[in-house]
């Protein structure tokens, strides 16, 4: 069970009480019905996936409730950094 | 290729079994293929072997970049069945169950196929009425599955707990009779061997770092750690690894990878009869012929490629399995271990062309993917072949996804009210 | 001596003697003993049979690493336990234990027939034959095989036994007590640091168990260690895998060495989150590879020193040793100081460090070196062994009831490997040792390859005359893979150590290898000529030794296994014989049978008092959000597909939500409290998904709106009120609240109190009668119910369950999401086109709806199903096709979603989702069943009462 440290609440905790929300940084276009079936699709569904470095979200749903960005080594498992939703992508 | 019998082994045994040959030899890459396949699981190493049995093309390579059979082929729980609902899913497993039917004898190699029948149980009204729909819609297409009640459901598998005060009690099952188990290993180096046999090359340790497209956007071949293998088909069937090879194509696909667990107990003498799922309580279990229950555990929450899961997983499992079977409690948990599952948005499989000519690709079959072995690669072969999807695989393209043709079996499991 | 107890020395208890059974005879033994000892202790040599070819075994160590003495032990109805190791299974009054894998006695085995045709079985045989013909691999040949494989027999009673469970932190871990573990501690003691000192056996020691120059600085070390208020010493505790973060699991075993069963947990699960792990496991010694290498009475030498220190035990009378390492000499020094009789030690080396073959000298111990064993004589029991000079190639017979095997030393680097620890392959030791850490973990002692054991020669199979295609020479003992089967196994192609673990089975038993890898890896590389490292090594996989499932289960039984959501009112329900139904994680009433009535008599009258007079039904379960803020209008706006900025305060709205993919996820009334406060419903099964992706939304795409969401499902108990009598039930009780036609329509809220509760009433209905849903604080839910129940008496007020409630909303065409819709169907497709805000430039979900496929004809879309036959009550999940006389596999048009008998129409009605349905009013579709195709036509949805004029009194 990996410990994650929780941006908002700055203490590390245990799996547990997160929740994994996916790739980071997939912005929600603005004016969604301007986007091409292919721009929808790319929002929708296509995700990095990477072996390595990987901008994920978590939510710390048993704790302060709050999303947040991390990056973690999908090989390793191990975090680089997790940082408050909202700041530029690390 | 040595004819496997009872008479060979009792002939061989006479001479010490010192002149067995070698099941597949260990190729060396050659500059040139008509066709290659990344990834040598069983389904790479199948469509190896329709591509040279059924499709005439034999002059093939398998790269593989670890061992063959290593990935997700050898890391599942081998059940077999064809009981879903949506017409594409079931003529898609169902083309594999009818593979699996005579398998051994085609490959020569017993893959040790046993139909014990896959029941899955109901736990609440709103999963009674799903597989009733299940078993409804199986029934018309052709797909063996029947609705058992409790009673019947125990008398099919003793051990079930079917107590009416039980957490999730057992309303009842549906039975596919013709679903069980195969032994994994054997089913890919049954593949390997008779796919050697016809000419092709099983070329191991041999991990792909590039994809090499001409001018006009075609393949045309794939850079590899033993050096440039050329072709203009090239057939990707890598699982969890399927999206870092699609990115050498320049392709983003709808793939994530997750951990998977699974785990056997210690082998006893023979309790369990078949195999038994269980959605609602996230359980799902049955005997290998050594003896051990075979046990599949859920995914990490994460996307991972260390094959490294983690402990809650695996206590939740077992609190499942020992909700449903108390009387397996005592049991004690030999081994546990994970794979790469990569996972599409509908959880289907995508099985067809990509958009970079003489490119396919066979993935996204999440925890699914051992029961469609010989299916997904028959399939494969067929569309590298004809440079087209056979009707069975043609829903399960990439074009669903921006069109919104999902085919997705979960979702119409969904939770209720 | 008596048997073979040693007359003094051990640290068992000689003046406790303890009687146990094992195969239905009475043994006694001391306590301290394990049954491995006892046995032994009274000349007992043969434990059991093997996997495959039922070849007789005995006790090969002394710990964990057994492969051959597996044992059944039976404390009573359900406390059956298969496959322990004799080694580890500690004695006590009563103790009955069983041999197993034999019949019909393990002395007589029919399966040992198999040892005779081995020649037929070897590695990977299974996938050779047993094909032809076809139909008698399931029929005969499998269940053949299952019969004979396995090991113990399995449970056949639910266990009584409770299991506990437990989280632990702490700065240092360390894993095994032997002496580096224990020094490790004692090193750090000093500090404030919280350290747990956790390991498999009774009592701490380890390795200094069997040597008793150490025992007093065991004690005292021990003492040391029970004083000091930060170390935390679990024995009996093995810590079985180790997972991220410093993140290690470790099972206790509680009561299994007690006579007596008890209610207090058999064993505790600790889930231990270390600062610093410090791994000290020791390391395995390693059999010898040659011929018969497996009979009774071939054992490793140190775990002859064990039985001889540690629990006082002579392995034999005549003992020889076959060494490939120094350790054995040290071994065979200390069992002959014991007063163990020691017959030979023969080496495979030609030279030997000269101190030990001058120790030997003194002990009067002759010596052969450059020999080899190549045969053990004797089935049940070694009674002489074949030496072999390599030299000359003089062979000898040498009469001896023990042969000691010392083929040097495997660190236990299992737990290393789970951590993702790299190895190092190190040649002198021929052995993979801890390099490079994944995590905050370092090794002590033996395990990291430090030992002063001595070194050795490293060998694949001893060398021998005989052909060794005929021989016997195993290494995995207990899967019964010999050399040969390896050396088949990379004839055959398999080229990877992973290929021919799994063509062979080597290190795929319940010992998970730990004898067996290394010499495995041997006899490949030798095979291969390819050095070690170049065939990999097998991943070690969690756990160290096999872990019950209950303790991993834990406390999650039963009730507990998750628990049960139970409304305010359940208790009402309960005691007035309500029958349940599980949605999601409630537990809510399907309906309330009179005497003698089935569930279709009693919704049938349930659904009947709603519709002529007073139904009551707790609908708590529903999830509720409040969302407050200054933007909680444009939040909601955007979230559902409807508009909702221009709802006026004090009015209800039916919401629909989709998924960012279009299809309907979730739906329910809402009801705007003020400008900036709303009360939202949602589905029973829906209210955390729904609260997650709000909160999803609100914190990452529009951080911007002032937005404020809280769950207050269980902060309300809701009581619904359904029936032309609703109103004047409620008039008398509610204070501030005009209830009248116009003060308080349809879809409307009011606050005031009922029967002095605050309450938040909404007018609405699920039913098409007219109806209010009462929420007040939790605690008062019961209470008011009965309250209604007493006042209701007069209008024969009736408690309805969920399956009235089913019946009553789709007589009304109301979908339930999650059964009439599954995940692909859109609001289009469901006939929501209305509650869908044409205007609204984007909500989530709007843009999917644009797709080419979702935009295409002849989607399935919800209609009524009007059976030919009336008295005809479809099957929910029965599928609809247009033409009933096609051949299979047939074209499915869609599928029954919802289907009851409605008792106010005197008739069966259903819902369907079929392809273009809502072009197709008034056609006739078929429903094909077993034995019978169902005509139905297909019809708009709601059933009754269609112009709403029962909703607006």
């Amino acid at each position: 069970m990996i410990l994650i440290h929780c941006p908002y609440c700055d203490e590390k905790r245990p799996e547990i009480e997160f929740a994994n929300a996916g790739q980071a940084h997939v912005a929600r276009p603005l004016d969604p019905s301007s986007q091409s079936d292919e721009e929808w699709e790319a929002y929708l569904f296509i995700r990095a996936n990477p072996r390595g470095r990987h901008h994920e979200r978590w939510r710390h749903v048993h704790g302060c409730g709050r999303f947040f960005n991390a990056v973690r080594d999908t090989v390793t498992d191990k975090f680089e950094t997790t940082y408050k939703a909202g700041e530029p992508r690390r | 290729m040595t004819r496997f019998s009872a008479f060979s082994l009792f002939a061989k045994a006479l001479g010490g079994h010192q002149d067995w040959p070698e099941q597949w030899p260990d190729a060396a890459p050659k500059p040139a293929y008509d066709a290659i396949i990344v990834g040598g699981g069983g389904h790479g190493l199948g469509a190896a072997y329709y591509l040279a049995k059924k499709y005439g093309i034999t002059n093939v390579a398998v790269l593989e970049k670890g061992w063959i059979g290593g990935g997700n082929t050898g890391r599942n729980t081998t059940i077999i069945r064809s009981n879903y609902l949506y017409d594409e899913s079931a003529h898609l497993y169902d083309h594999a169950v009818k593979l699996w039917d005579g398998l051994s004898q085609e490959l020569n190699y017993n893959v040790m196929y046993s139909k014990r029948g896959v029941m899955m149980l109901a736990h609440n009204v709103h999963d009674v009425q799903s597989l009733q729909r299940h078993i409804n819609a199986n029934r018309l297409n052709g797909v063996d599955n029947e609705w058992l009640t409790p009673e019947q459901a125990k008398a099919y598998c003793p051990p079930l707990n079917i107590s009416p005060d039980a957490r999730h009690p057992v309303l009842g099952a549906a039975l596919q009779r013709r679903g069980g188990t195969a032994r994994h290993d054997s089913v890919a180096w049954g593949y390997a061997r008779a796919a050697a046999a016809l000419g092709v090359d099983i070329i191991q340790n041999c991990a792909v770092t590039g994809i090499r497209s001409g001018a006009d956007g075609a393949v045309e071949g794939v850079e590899t750690t033993r050096g440039y293998i050329a072709s203009k088909r090239v057939g990707v069937s890598a699982a969890g690894n399927t999206s870092v090879v699609m990115q050498m194509a320049g392709l983003d696909f709808p793939l994530e990878s997750y951990p998977l667990q699974a785990l056997v107990s210690e082998p006893i003498k023979p309790t369990f009869p078949c195999v038994v799922m269980s959605n609602t309580v996230h359980a799902y279990m049955s005997q290998s012929d050594k003896g051990e229950l075979v046990i599949g555990a859920g995914t990490d929450q994460y996307v991972s490629y260390s094959q490294r899961g983690a402990l809650h997983i695996v206590e939740h499992t077992l609190a499942a399995i020992c909700e449903i079977f108390p009387i397996y409690r005592r049991m004690r948990m030999l081994r546990t271990w994970g794979g790469i599952v990569d996972v599409t948005p509908d959880r289907s499989p995508i099985l067809g062309k990509t958009p970079v000519k003489g490119l396919y690709v066979n993935c996204g079959w999440g925890t699914g993917g051992f029961k469609a072995t010989p299916g997904a690669g028959d399939l494969l072969a067929y569309t590298m072949a004809k440079d087209e999807p056979h009707p069975i695989n043609a829903p399960f393209n990439l074009d669903r996804f921006r069109n919104g043709r999902l085919i997705d079996e979960a979702a119409a499991a969904a939770v209720a009210h | 001596m008596s048997g073979f107890r040693l007359e003094t020395g051990g640290r068992v208890d000689r003046g406790q003697s303890v009687q146990f059974s094992f195969d239905g005879k009475t043994y006694q033994g001391f306590a301290g003993d394990t049954l491995a000892s006892a046995l032994l202790a009274n000349g007992v040599t043969l434990f059991g049979r093997s996997f495959k070819y039922h070849r007789p075994r005995g006790v090969m160590a002394a710990g964990s690493e057994e492969p051959n003495a597996l044992i059944s032990v039976d404390r009573g109805a359900g406390r059956f336990t298969p496959n322990l190791r004799a080694t580890n299974v500690e004695i006590h009054a009563g103790l009955n234990a069983f041999s197993q894998n034999r019949w019909p006695s393990l002395k007589r085995d029919f399966g040992a027939i198999n040892d005779r045709l081995g020649m037929f079985f070897p590695a990977g045989f299974y996938n050779k034959t047993f094909m032809w013909p076809r139909s008698f691999w399931e029929k005969l040949y499998e269940p053949a095989i299952r019969k004979m494989a396995g090991l113990g027999d399995a449970p056949t009673a639910e266990d009584p036994d409770t299991y506990a469970s437990t989280y632990a932190h702490c700065d240092l871990l360390i894993v095994g007590a032997g002496p580096a573990g224990i020094d490790t501690a004692l090193e750090v003691m000093g500090s404030n640091k919280r350290i747990f000192l956790i390991d498999e056996q009774d009592e701490l020691g380890g390795g200094a168990l069997a040597d008793p120059s150490l025992w007093p600085w065991l004690e005292r070390s021990r003492k040391a260690l029970i004083d000091a208020p930060n170390v935390t010493i679990l024995a009996r505790t093995t810590a079985f895998g180790y997972y991220h973060d410093n993140f290690i699991g470790a099972v206790q075993r509680l009561t299994d060495h007690s006579p007596d069963n008890s209610d207090s947990p058999r064993e505790k699960l600790w889930r231990i989150r270390a600062g610093e792990v410090v791994l000290a496991q020791g390391a395995i010694e390693r059999p010898l590879v040659f011929d018969g290498n497996d009979t009774p009475g071939v054992m490793l030498s140190s775990a002859a020193k064990v039985f001889a220190n540690r629990y006082g035990v002579a392995v034999g009378r005549s003992v020889a040793l076959m060494a490939a390492h120094d350790s054995g000499w040290h071994d065979v020094f200390a069992l002959a100081k014991a007063g163990v009789g020691i017959k030979a030690i023969i080496d495979v080396r030609k030279d030997v460090d000269s101190a030990l073959t001058q120790e030997a000298d003194r002990l009067d111990i002759k010596v052969y070196l450059n020999h080899s064993v190549t045969g053990v004589n004797g089935r049940h029991q070694v009674t002489s062994i074949q030496i072999c000079n390599n030299g000359d190639n003089l062979s000898a017979r040498m009469d001896c009831d023990t042969l000691l095997m010392a083929g040097g030393w495997t660190p236990s680097v299992h737990l290393w490997s789970h951590s993702k620890g790299s190895l190092a392959w190190r040649d002198d030791i021929g052995a993979y040792v801890p390099d490079q850490p994944n995590e905050n973990v370092r090794c002590a002692g033996a395990c990291s390859g430090d030992w002063d054991f001595g070194s050795g020669a490293i060998i694949d199979v001893l060398p021998t005359l005989k052909d060794q295609s005929r021989i016997k020479a195993f290494v995995d003992f207990q899967n019964d893979v010999t050399a040969k089967d390896i050396k088949l196994a990379v004839r055959e192609g398999f080229r990877s150590i992973e290929h021919i673990k799994r063509y062979t089975t080597n290190g795929m038993a319940t010992d998970q290898g730990k004898t067996s890898n290394l010499n495995g890896l041997q006899i490949a590389s030798t095979a291969l000529a390819k050095p070690v490292t170049d065939i990999g090594l097998t991943s070690f996989r969690p756990p160290y030794t096999p872990q019950t499932f209950g303790a991993l289960a834990g406390h999650a039984k039963g009730a507990l296994f998750q628990p049960t959501r139970t409304t305010n009112i359940d208790g009402w329900a309960d005691e007035n014989g309500a029958v349940f139904e599980l949605v999601a994680q409630w537990r809510r009433a399907r309906y309330f049978p009179k005497m003698g009535e089935d569930m279709h008599a009693a919704v049938n009258r349930e659904c009947v008092a709603v519709r002529s007079s007073l139904g009551i039904f707790d609908a708590s379960t529903l999830g509720k959000i409040e969302v407050v803020g200054p933007d909680a209008a444009e939040f909601l706006n955007r979230m559902y597909t409807n508009p909702w900025k221009a709802l006026e305060p004090g009015r209800c709205r039916y919401g629909l939500l989709l998924k960012e993919d279009g299809f309907i996820t979730d739906d329910g009334v809402s009801a705007r409290l003020a400008p900036d406060r709303f009360h939202l419903t949602t589905t029973t099964g829906g209210a955390a998904r729904v609260l997650n992706m709000m909160e999803d939304y609100l914190q990452t795409e529009w951080p911007d709106l002032d937005v404020w969401l809280t769950s207050t499902t269980e902060q309300y108990a809701v009581i619904a009120l359904q029936g032309p009598n609703a109103r004047k039930l409620l008039e008398p009780l509610v204070d501030g609240i005009d209830l009248s036609a116009d003060a308080f329509p349809h879809m409307a809220i009011r606050e005031g109190t009922i029967c002095g509760i605050p309450t938040r009433l909404f007018r609405v209905s699920f039913t098409g009668e007219l109806g209010f849903e009462i929420n007040v604080p939790t605690a008062y839910g019961r209470a008011l119910w009965e309250r209604l129940m007493a006042e209701g008496a007069r209008y024969n007020i009736t408690p309805y369950g969920t399956e009235a409630m089913h019946v009553l909303r789709a007589e009304k065409g109301f979908i339930i999401v999650g059964q009439d819709t599954d995940g692909t169907v859109t609001p289009f497709d469901a006939g929501l086109d209305w509650a869908v805000g044409k205007k609204k430039p984007d909500f989530v979900g709007k843009r999917s709806m644009a797709r080419p496929d979702i935009v295409a004809s002849g989607r399935k879309q919800l209609v009524g199903l009007l059976t030919d036959d009336p008295n005809v009550v479809l099957e929910e999940g029965a599928q609809i096709v247009a033409d009933p006389r096609q051949p299979i596999p047939m074209t499915m048009i869609g599928h029954v979603t919802s289907s009851y008998w409605s008792e106010a129409l005197g008739r069966s009605i259903a819902l369907a989702l079929v392809a273009g349905g809502q072009g197709m009013m008034g056609d006739t579709l078929y429903i094909p069943m077993p034995g019978k195709t169902h005509e139905a036509k297909v019809s708009g949805m709601v059933f009754y009462d269609a112009e709403g004029a029962r909703l607006h009194v």
